[in-house]
């Protein structure tokens, strides 16, 4: 019951501020100085989106690479056992660390913020999580499609892409949608990765505008029309992760009825 | 012939997908070797004076991580004081009270609120939460205890206490679904013949599901506890952020992770970088050991239960 009033009250006041600012503009115009009316986010949420989609490129197909390795090659080896508990290590790593050590490893070297050190920051969150759910599916494939695959003649990376794979794709779609949902919301890692700006995303090299910073720097601003934009934006998030973690779940539960 | 079929692309796809599974431990690796290498200069300046010296001082360049220390076990601590308790009875209710319908809702609330982004708290915290306590709760707990340290000084809303409650919230979900699985795994024989026996809902819930689950929750709170200390962004926007140490859970404080959220893009010289990803490190050590604590135990856990069956 307090967890149901806990998650109504947030979402009631996150709903019912961040109605107020979501209009045209919003999702349209770029972001106004202070005290001038209208301005949007269009910048932003044009970033995260293009944030998110690099950090998938390149956190997705290493995730299931090491998914894979884990179910059908590593198994109960030595080197498994450790990859498993490094991937549970990096879950559990707090994604300030993340953005810190990208820092170090990407702008430091490079000498300037981009957006795709945030993306790499994103990425890395996403890849033990998808590693893990792609291994726990394709471990629930029954043996006797691999090997009537195999007995067919079918190289091993086609039984595996095309018959494995197949048989647990909406497993590993809904793995690969939370991981995505849940970095779609990180703030901490892209604090001084991505940095934030008030213009169009232009260049993987530059600083990109995103959500989630600008929320963290308009709630922190004194002006309340910024405040009310980042209330707008907060909504948007929680709508837009909430949105997935339901549809997924809704997913999971007819198929496994 | 046969032979031919097991294409050259076989050990390639092996490699690729080996690969893979190498990078993950080179990052864990990597993410470790990176932080203590970038915070070396400060390292070799403060050495181990780092850890209990609480100056914070970008103008004399002097660091110590005393303070941020300090705020993150306190405002951990609080969180868990509150969340623990509640998460078992939470957990309890849905496993031995709450009809399957219910027991599904609540689950399935708790599971969405452990989805919500931690900006998103923080947010809350900041506009919602923090004035709520300043004047409703703050002022009575002072005047319930008049003189004591801990309630000390005006009720701002914002502190290392409303740090720790917007912390409790968002852990309570994940000690909770951890806690009932642990609870479910209790096999239903031990506890049907409890019931046999003629115990009542509360002596089986006591006597046998408790203990029986006693060790998997102690892990779920360890991991409980890693996810707290690192969590940034909703302890930034409510803890106040200030270096100074006070005994007052109403006072302004900070945290590691506060800390690196509010000064990592100001840090204008080398030695303030190097001491912020020193506190990175401090961090990074932090989960790591509790991690490894945590998976070990619960591990051993596992093992015991599986052998009691």
């Amino acid at each position: 019951m307090f967890g149901i009033a806990m998650l109504g009250w947030i979402l009631g006041t996150v709903l019912l501020k961040g109605a107020a600012a979501i209009n045209w503009e919003f999702f349209t115009e770029l972001p106004a100085p202070p005290g001038l009316p209208g301005g949007g986010l269009a910048n932003a949420i044009l970033g995260t989106l293009y944030i998110t989609f690099l950090a998938v490129l390149i956190g997705v197909p290493t995730g299931l690479a090491a998914g894979i390795w884990l179910a059908e090659f590593g198994k109960d080896s030595k080197l498994a056992e450790s990859v498993r508990f490094g991937a549970n290590l990096l879950m559990g790593t707090p994604s300030i660390i993340i953005g810190v050590f990208v820092f170090v490893l990407i702008v430091m070297t490079t000498g300037h913020f981009s957006g795709l050190a945030g993306s790499v920051a994103l990425a890395l969150i996403m890849l033990p999580v998808i590693a893990r759910t792609t291994e726990d599916m394709l471990v629930l494939v029954p043996s006797s499609l691999r090997e009537a695959a195999l007995a067919l003649g079918v190289p091993r990376w086609k039984a595996t892409l095309g018959v494995v794979f197949r048989a647990a794709r909406t497993g590993l779609l809904t793995g690969i949608l939370l991981a995505v949902a849940r970095v779609s919301g990180e703030t901490a890692p892209l604090l001084f990765t991505a940095l934030n700006s008030p213009y169009w995303p232009s260049s993987i090299n530059e600083p990109t505008a995103n959500l989630t910073v600008t929320i963290y720097n308009y709630a922190m601003s004194p002006y309340d029309d910024w405040q009310t934009l980042a209330w707008g934006a907060s909504l948007l998030i929680a709508v837009s992760v909430l949105g997935t973690n339901i549809l997924t779940r809704t997913i999971l539960w007819y198929r496994s009825r | 012939m046969i032979k031919q079929t097991n294409s050259i692309f076989d050990p390639i796809f092996r490699w690729v997908t080996l690969s893979g599974s190498l990078f993950i431990l080179v990052t864990v690796i990597g993410i470790l070797l990176t932080l203590t290498h970038g915070a070396l200069p400060s390292l070799e300046k403060f050495g181990f004076g780092f850890l209990s010296s609480s100056e914070w001082n970008p103008y004399t360049h002097e660091y110590g991580a005393l303070s941020s220390v300090y705020g993150t076990l306190v405002s951990t601590f609080i969180a868990m004081l509150i969340a623990v308790p509640l998460a078992l009875v939470i957990a309890l209710f849905l496993v031995e009270l709450a009809p399957p319908a219910v027991s599904r809702l609540v689950g399935g609330a708790i599971e969405l609120l452990a989805a919500i982004p931690s900006i998103i708290y923080g947010m809350w915290g900041l506009f919602v939460f923090a004035p709520f306590l300043a004047d409703h709760i703050q002022p009575k707990l002072a005047a319930i205890a008049p003189g004591f340290p801990l309630f000390e000084g005006p009720p701002m809303g914002i502190g290392l206490l409303t740090a720790g409650i917007i912390l409790a919230l968002m852990i309570l979900p994940f000690i909770t679904s951890v806690t009932r699985d642990v609870f479910m795994m209790v096999p239903s024989i031990v506890k049907e013949s409890a019931f046999g026996m003629g115990s009542t809902t509360w002596e089986v819930t006591r006597k046998v599901t408790i203990p029986y689950g006693i060790q998997g929750v102690v892990g779920a709170c360890f991991l409980g506890l890693g996810r707290a200390i690192g969590e940034t962004m909703a302890v930034t926007f409510v803890i106040g952020n200030s270096h100074k140490i006070s005994a007052s859970l109403f006072a302004a404080g900070n945290s590691i992770a506060s800390t690196l959220a509010n000064e990592f893009t100001e840090a204008a010289d080398d030695i303030y970088l190097a001491a912020l990803i020193e506190l990175g490190l401090v961090l990074f050590g932090l989960t790591l050991v509790l991690q490894i604590i945590a998976r070990w135990w619960l591990h051993r856990t596992a093992k015991r239960l599986g052998a009691v069956r």
